[in-house]
């Protein structure tokens, strides 16, 4: 009993992950219609410049600062290669950029920090047992899930009652009458693409100080992000968060009972949302199709 | 005219790899390999280019096939033609029953779902990890040569002998491709590319031709990767991993996904340039992602599409 505690603890942490990841890329594939693939390599290099900064910021300043330079650099990316590409119908090459995009993060975070696996220092007010019974609840996994809380509420509010979010929302329905009605739509654009760079950063930052640092770490949580997208429902921010969620929790029970399959139950669990409810659990009927 | 020619060229290049390229510095594995992925790509663009369904798993396939053949060497029995016809029935059977899942989707969700199926499989090689290696690799089987009657083709000694048994397959597989494309079964793929909407206006059941494309690609991919266990007597959960499903469709574009025989040529691009960086940098990896991104950015028709008219992308 304890040991499923345990796993269950340990899968809903690792379902945070996704869900923080998935929250970015459903963004991003909303408004930007582009899946980026290179959502691992923001989550890296949110995570190696909170390491980078953290000597000289702290912990609390690299997990502000970590995020926001991902942003930013999604700024850039953003500017520079995606916005030219957006006049070409075929997602193929959006597909095609963010991968390469992938490949050159994740080598050059390898040339930069090195190969092998760096820790992250997690201050140890927040990162004690909270209980000695259960010794896996430690201060800093809650912590994790009350920053992720506390980001998508953030992300829902900026959605629902700021200007910017009612003409993301606007955007993401009808681009064309958007840009019709006076909005900017490649600023609205650019800017849609940073926050959920920022959201990628903030899982790297969070994740790192669980998991710790390595280049291919953004690989890992990716693939499991499309999957919570696809079961929670395509174009669903919310659908997208309890898709991650679930499937984290559910690896983790799998753990328990047969470790081999804690990563395949996933994909399982995806096939079966697909033969039972094809557009999953929130998302619309036809939407990005 | 000029077609002819340059495919009768290409043909001719081809049968004549093992005594030129050992003399430009090269080794015949290295043609077997373009052989072999160039039917992979092939496959994948029944697909990707002429039916415009966007697979981004198609590795998945490709690596059922190559385990597929291994693990009948290994085994089953030591005999050639069997794990080929094994392996290719295990990748295809496999697109054959995921088609249907896929078949109704378009644009990103398909591509979405193929990967996240591709994973499956990958993580299934990985973790049953007592017959299949898991991260390390299926070792422990080698190809055995070929008999006919009282001929035998010693495939298992000679790297050319090997090429050869490759490059019939690659006859084989362009034939039936070929062949494929010119029948109505063909045609309806570029009519659907070119106006989906219009083809379910006129009755046609979309969906089947969409699965067909998909399972009859995943024959292909699959027969593909059985050749590739061979060539290396080995096989790994690299060779189903979303990565190659990247390079396979990069390959595609590169050298140009409305030509029938675009995916050869991006795939001798592609293939020579990552032998030729990874044995002079380290950082080859960044490099093939420049390349990703200067093809996207710069060359989105690839090599054979530069000398077609202008297409809308």
């Amino acid at each position: 009993m304890e040991l499923l505690l345990f796993n269950a603890f340990n899968g809903l942490i690792q379902g945070v992950f996704y869900a923080l990841m998935a929250l970015g890329l459903a963004l991003i594939l909303s408004l930007n219609s582009v899946i980026n693939m290179a959502h691992g390599g923001f989550l890296v290099i949110g995570a190696y410049l909170a390491y980078t900064l953290s000597p000289y910021l702290g912990f609390w300043g690299a997990l502000i600062v970590g995020p926001a330079l991902a942003g930013a650099i999604g700024l850039l990316v953003e500017r520079v290669l995606i916005r030219p590409i957006y006049k070409r119908v075929d997602p193929i090459y959006s597909l095609l950029l963010t991968f390469g995009l992938a490949l050159i993060i994740e080598d050059m975070a390898r040339t930069i920090w090195g190969p092998q696996g760096l820790p992250l220092e997690v201050p140890d007010v927040i990162n004690s047992p909270v209980s000695d019974v259960y010794f896996f609840i430690t201060g800093y996994r809650l912590f994790v899930i009350g920053v992720t809380a506390a980001a998508a509420i953030a992300l829902y509010l900026l959605l629902r009652y700021t200007l910017l979010g009612i003409r993301i929302r606007a955007g993401i329905r009808d681009l064309e009458t958007t840009a019709a009605l006076g909005v900017n739509i490649y600023k609205l654009r650019a800017l849609n693409f940073g926050f959920g760079c920022i959201f990628a950063g903030l899982a790297g930052v969070l994740a790192a100080g669980v998991l710790g640092l390595t280049p291919p770490m953004g690989n890992s949580l990716i693939m499991p992000s499309f999957v919570a997208i696809i079961i929670g429902g395509v174009g669903s921010l919310f659908g997208a968060v309890l898709g991650g969620l679930i499937i984290g929790l559910a690896a983790g029970v799998v753990t328990t009972y047969y470790p081999a399959a804690s990563e395949a139950v996933i994909y399982l669990m995806m096939l079966i949302v697909l033969v039972v409810r094809p557009r999953g659990l929130f998302g619309e009927e036809g939407l990005f199709e | 005219m000029t077609r002819a020619v340059s495919v009768a060229a290409m043909w001719i290049a081809l049968i004549l790899v093992p005594w030129w390229l050992p003399m430009v510095g090269s080794y015949t594995a290295l043609g077997s390999k373009i052989l072999i992925y160039a039917i992979a790509t092939m496959g994948l663009n029944l697909v990707l280019g002429f039916t415009g369904g966007l697979s981004f798993g198609q590795a998945a396939y490709f690596g059922l096939g190559a385990y597929g053949a291994g693990m009948t060497l290994k085994y089953l029995a030591p005999d050639t033609p069997l794990a080929i016809l094994i392996g290719t029935l295990a990748g295809g059977l496999a697109a054959t029953l995921l088609g249907p899942l896929v078949m109704r989707r378009r644009g990103i969700y398909f591509a979405m779902i193929t990967i996240a199926i591709g994973q499956l499989f990958y993580f299934v090689m990985v973790r049953w990890n007592n017959v299949t290696g898991g991260e390390d690799g299926l070792a422990g089987f080698s190809r055995q040569d070929i008999h006919f009657g009282s001929l035998t083709v010693p495939i298992a000694s000679s790297g050319t002998a090997f090429y050869y048994l490759v490059l019939l397959c690659f006859t084989i597989a362009v034939a039936i491709m070929w062949t494929i494309l010119q029948s109505p079964l063909g045609h309806t793929w570029v009519a659907i590319r070119e106006n989906r909407r219009r083809m379910e206006f006129l009755g046609v059941r979309v969906e089947r031709y969409v699965w067909a494309a998909f399972a009859i690609a995943g024959f292909i991919t699959a027969f593909a990767g059985t050749l590739n266990a061979l060539l290396f007597n080995f096989t790994s959960p690299q060779d189903l991993h979303w990565i190659l499903s990247g390079d396979f469709v990069i390959m595609i574009i590169l050298g140009g996904m409305r030509s029938f025989f675009g995916p050869l040529i991006g795939v001798i691009i592609f293939v020579v340039a990552q032998d030729y960086l990874s044995s002079i940098t380290g950082n080859w990896m960044t490099f093939i992602g420049m390349i990703f991104v200067f093809i996207v950015l710069v060359f989105p028709r690839g090599v054979l599409g530069v000398f077609r008219r202008a297409e809308a992308i």
